[in-house]
């Protein structure tokens, strides 16, 4: 597996896209540093972000590495090889990739900006944590659809669906429903609708570890008064490491059954 | 040494394989024919474990292999259209599949037979369908298997470059190789194919020789027995 997961990263390591996302976040650093100074403000405007912008990237790398890698797929099914070995190789691959772009893109200008000596290192850690995770959770998503669909046009549809309606869509249901149910207490409800949505657990991740009450959020504040902070980053730590092992396992069963 | 049991593979409603019961035996050269969409890919890539049939067993040397990959250290595979990651080179490509399957060994023989040497630095994206071909065959017959299955392998192929592919599956056949190999080039069947396999909608019409095909249909032209079969099955 270590040697598809190498010749994957190799793959993607040579290719434009890689380098257009690493410069995009080299220059969203800088930009944010030269606009303020401060790195804890940096940190919660590069949250706002990571938290929208890995999820859509993420998804379509995901989908755009599948597709075009099938004939490299198909070289590698025909040798003595698992399939379970070919496709968690890949996924590592393209995930593993793509978060090194984020980390040190990002990590690039808050290291000369001075983290090191700040108190927001761990702020900051966290953030690029979630921001690890949320790709890892989106291609693996990506890649169950792209198997799923053969054709490419439906594959790459059904993917930017699925991020439009995590990043988007899934608040405004949730927030029309807190609208409608206004007389019942929903607090259950939207604990659980949370739980349900990586993007919003990992802002509400960020937001408890940043300690910003006012920037919680409906949901969050549920979430910090139920669990308390302490809690409430392992529960949502564990729960994106769920939303990472459930969609890479249905991807590896769905790569099982699979013809090519 | 290959052996196929009531072989079973639909797409959604469309039926492919109906029940394909074959022996491919040691050291033979059997050439797979048929129309368009008879099954011949599927066939193949069913063997290799890339299609999964919904009934039905393969056995190779006496061993199930459905759902197992071991079993593919014994098989070279030549598919039909050789696409490659476009960003690779092709000294890489080749480096790349001899880490991840361990035991290749006349590879620069094989460059050198195929003339590939000045194509070792150039991108696969901007080789030529021929090329790409060459480098495809280089691929497969690295290695030492037993088994070479080889899907249209003359796709885009010159003649000079046809021709050492006629010696390269002479030459494995010389070593007691069993050798498995769709095309539509009759010349090719009638001069190398020990056995001939004629498959039609799923089904295996004609299993034999080249001789007892032609006195089967009654034509003395490769070419035009299985013009007469098709014309049968169409009318």
């Amino acid at each position: 597996m270590l040697k598809i997961l190498k010749y994957s990263f190799m793959d993607l390591m040579r290719s434009r896209w890689s380098y257009v996302y690493f410069f995009f976040y080299l220059v969203l650093g800088f930009v944010l540093f030269f606009l303020n100074s401060d790195v804890t403000k940096a940190v919660i405007t590069l949250m706002n972000v990571i938290i929208v912008l890995t999820p859509l990237i993420g998804t379509i790398f995901g989908v755009m590495y599948f597709y075009s890698s099938r004939e490299f797929t198909e070289l590698l099914l025909a040798q003595p090889l698992k399939r379970k070995t070919i496709f968690a190789g890949q996924y590592l691959g393209v995930s593993l990739s793509l978060s090194m772009s984020l980390v040190v893109g990002v990590g690039i200008p808050f290291v000369i900006y001075g983290i090191f000596g700040s108190a927001a290192i761990w702020d900051f850690s966290t953030l690029l944590l979630v921001g690890a995770f949320l790709t890892f959770i989106f291609v693996a998503l990506s890649f169950n659809l792209a198997l799923a669909f053969k054709d490419r046009i439906k594959g790459f549809g059904f993917s930017i669906l699925m991020w439009l309606f995590m990043a988007v869509i899934y608040d405004g249901l949730f927030l029309l429903s807190m609208m409608i149910f206004d007389d019942y207490p929903l607090d259950k409800l939207a604990l659980g609708a949370t739980l349900f949505n990586p993007i919003d657990l990992s802002r509400i991740l960020i937001l408890l570890k940043l300690d910003i009450s006012a920037l919680l959020g409906y949901t969050g504040a549920v979430f910090k008064n139920f669990f308390g902070t302490g809690l409430g980053l392992l529960l949502s730590l564990i729960m994106l490491s769920v939303w990472v092992l459930i969609p890479g396992a249905l991807m590896l069963r769905q790569a099982e059954k699979k013809d090519f | 040494m290959i052996e196929v049991r009531k072989l079973n593979k639909s797409y959604g409603p469309v039926d492919v394989l109906k029940g394909i019961d074959i022996t491919f035996d040691r050291g033979e050269i059997t050439a797979i024919l048929g129309p368009n969409g008879s099954g011949k890919t599927t066939l193949i890539k069913s063997i290799l474990g890339m299609v999964i049939p919904n009934s039905g067993e393969i056995l190779l040397d006496e061993q199930n292999v459905l759902g197992s990959w071991r079993y593919r250290d014994k098989i070279s595979y030549v598919p039909q259209i050789a696409n490659f990651p476009g960003n690779l080179k092709v000294a890489e490509l080749i480096r790349m599949i001899r880490d991840i399957r361990p035991g290749a060994m006349n590879h620069e023989k094989l460059i050198d037979l195929l003339k590939l040497q000045p194509f070792l630095d150039k991108k696969l994206v901007a080789l030529s369908g021929g090329t790409r071909q060459k480098v495809n065959l280089v691929l497969a017959f690295m290695f030492d298997a037993p088994l070479i299955v080889l899907d249209e392998p003359t796709a885009g192929l010159d003649p000079v470059a046809l021709i050492l592919l006629k010696q390269m599956i002479a030459g494995e056949k010389a070593k007691g190789k069993t050798i498995l190999i769709t095309t539509h080039i009759m010349n090719l069947v009638e001069e190398i194919a020990d056995k001939v396999v004629f498959l039609l909608d799923g089904l295996i019409y004609f299993h034999g020789t080249v001789a007892e095909l032609r006195e089967k249909t009654g034509e003395g032209n490769l070419e035009k027995a299985i013009a007469a079969i098709l014309r049968d099955s169409y009318a």
